[in-house]
């Protein structure tokens, strides 16, 4: 064997461990999951009984009568909380970015404030915005209630997150998860933007205005559109963490009245794990896979692609 | 940054400028809400936090039972203490992140330098890892554990964090040695080094910043983590900080005093770390988008 066919094989051979490893925690796991998610295992000891696609049935059908009800609230959850959260962190992090980038004082004490949530764990994030917006009882507001009571404000009082008020699908009960979510990720897209914003050369800008252009006309004809490539990668990202969210809403809310903030995350946890319904956990999970997949594959095809051709 | 930018346009304070640091400072208020709640709670005596009239009041002294509390516990009320979970934590992190870390810059050395066929497969397919709902390999994940024996164990969550930590220190590994010259190794194996060689000889030595990006990033990540360790380990003494912190907070217990300390007490290493160590955390950050 050639020197350099050998010298191959060792490169193969010593990352061939992480290959295994990944070959089976990630790969041989979900189809584990998967056959699971097909099988009869309804308690502590596995059953691999064929079940065909009931689980799945249950949680979409009638026949699964709490369950479908549950896990449609689940996915009307998922999206409404996806989409607001997306759409807050988006533009509050662009903002935060563009205002940033105006040759600020002290630009590292704001960026080091709106950045220090994202170091902190979700749970931690739970437990103080679950003190903030916990609404207590009528003789004994806590929270935002006890301070909007203190400013004579009671009109504005409502109860948060154990609200069980809807407009059609959308829980109000969700705005105030959101919130805690949004205060930890919008630092990330701040960062981000902010990064963007530093590749565009300074002679750009110049340019424009030599050309007339006004400082609000230069960023949306010539900034804005040159970070979109970022707010796609945000969204992508962002969108994925907010389609497999567990342990803030774990924290900070659980499932709430009436489900009002619960998720597939909190679902799949609590019936496999407390209820010892694996089979249905399963498929929570799998459907949970494929949500995130539908997202991450396209943007991994394509990003490494360009990757490739640079 | 303003180094490149044209002298001419000197700043001076004008309406707008006013209105950017008003909303700028605005914005910071806002964000420090949740840090004032933590301080001013956890600052106060049993008897402040149940007095809700001054719920959002700061504290009459500065009183530290709380802390006393959080971390040894009120036996009496059958409250425990976090001082065991925190220690669990640094037994946890601490070695999966010293393990991922040089797990992460063996297969980016590897996939930056030594691109073998099949290797544009492979690394999109181990990226995907990182990405998955862990949801979906949990049940597989945990009848595993309890077959080889370290089902319950931190052993057992080591081992899973370094598993689910080769994708994202990997991708920052192989970025980072993307940027190293081939000469370099060109000019080490001409010198008769062979593939590990190379890599103490040339790589290694240069791997500071991309280890203090790793380090700082699987730190953070595993001292934050909470459903593998909630789902691997039933048992109260073994269980890292952000578990028995949760426990806590959601067993209706009135000692928001105690709870809040406890929360400082679990935020505080990577706080610190973020505080110190900013710059590299930022670069861990925009690394998990895929195209460092």
């Amino acid at each position: 064997m050639s020197q350099a066919r050998r010298e191959r094989w060792i490169a193969f051979l010593l990352i061939l461990p992480s290959i295994i490893l990944i070959a089976i925690f990630v790969y041989g796991f979900i189809g584990w999951t998967a056959t699971v998610s097909l099988s009869q295992w309804d308690g502590v000891e596995p059953n691999y009984a064929w079940a065909g696609l009931k689980n799945f049935r249950q949680l979409f059908t009638q026949e699964g009568g709490v369950s479908a009800t549950r896990f449609r609230i689940d996915l009307w959850n998922t999206l409404f909380f996806t989409l607001l959260f997306l759409l807050v962190c988006v533009v509050i992090g662009l903002l935060l970015a563009i205002l940033l980038d105006q040759k600020i004082k002290g630009e590292g004490i704001f960026r080091t404030i709106y950045l220090f949530p994202m170091a902190l764990s979700f749970v931690v994030t739970g437990v103080v915005w679950q003190w903030i917006f916990a609404p207590g009882t009528e003789t004994r507001l806590r929270g935002v209630n006890a301070l909007l009571h203190n400013l004579g404000l009671d009109a504005l009082r409502w109860k948060w997150y154990t609200d069980t008020r809807s407009v059609g699908p959308f829980h109000l009960a969700l705005i105030p998860v959101i919130i805690a979510a949004a205060w930890q990720m919008i630092g990330y897209c701040m960062a981000m933007y902010l990064a963007g914003l530093r590749g565009i050369p300074e002679e750009l800008r110049e340019a424009a205005r030599v050309d007339g252009a006004t400082e609000i006309g230069i960023y949306r004809h010539i900034i804005l559109p040159m970070l979109q490539p970022i707010t796609l990668s945000a969204l992508i990202v962002l969108g994925h963490i907010s389609l497999k969210i567990f342990d803030l809403v774990y924290t900070m809310t659980g499932k709430g009245p009436g489900f009002v903030t619960d998720v597939p995350g909190i679902f799949m946890f609590e019936t496999t794990f407390q209820g010892n319904h694996y089979a249905q956990g399963a498929a929570i999970s799998i459907i949970m896979l494929l949500m995130v997949a539908l997202v991450i594959i396209p943007y991994l095809v394509f990003s490494l692609r360009r990757e490739v051709e640079l | 940054m303003s180094a490149h930018r044209t002298p001419r346009r000197t700043v001076r304070l004008n309406p707008t400028r006013i209105g950017i640091y008003t909303l700028l400072i605005l914005f910071a208020l806002l964000f420090l809400i949740p840090v004032y709640v933590l301080v001013v709670s956890s600052l106060k005596t049993f008897a402040e936090v149940q007095d809700l009239s001054r719920l959002w009041s700061p504290p009459t002294g500065l009183h530290l039972e709380s802390f006393r509390a959080a971390w040894w516990g009120i036996p009496e009320k059958g409250l425990r203490g976090l001082s065991q979970n925190l220690l669990n934590s640094v037994y946890l992190t601490v070695p999966a992140t010293i393990l991922s870390s040089m797990l992460g810059s063996l297969n980016g050395y590897i996939l930056s330098k030594w691109r073998f066929r099949g290797a544009n497969v492979l690394f999109p397919l181990m990226l995907f890892g990182m990405f998955i709902p862990y949801q979906s390999i949990l049940i597989p994940l945990t009848q595993t554990l309890a077959a080889i024996h370290l089902g319950g164990t931190i052993w057992g969550l080591i081992l899973v964090h370094v598993v689910y930590g080769i994708p994202i220190t990997t991708l920052i590994f192989r970025n980072y040695y993307a940027e190293v010259p081939t000469d370099l190794v060109e000019a080490a194996r001409i010198d008769g080094a062979n593939i590990l060689g190379v890599y103490w000889r040339v790589l290694f030595p240069l791997s500071v910043p991309g280890f203090v990006v790793v380090i700082i990033w699987q730190f953070t990540n595993i001292w934050n983590e909470f459903l593998f360790a909630v789902s691997i380990l039933q048992k109260p003494d073994v269980q890292p900080i952000t578990v028995a912190l949760r426990n806590l907070a959601g067993s209706q217990i009135q000692e928001w005093n105690m709870i809040m300390a406890g929360t400082l007490i679990a935020a505080v290493p990577t706080l610190l770390i973020y505080i110190i160590m900013g710059r590299y955390f930022i670069r861990g950050l925009l690394a998990g988008s895929v195209k460092g």
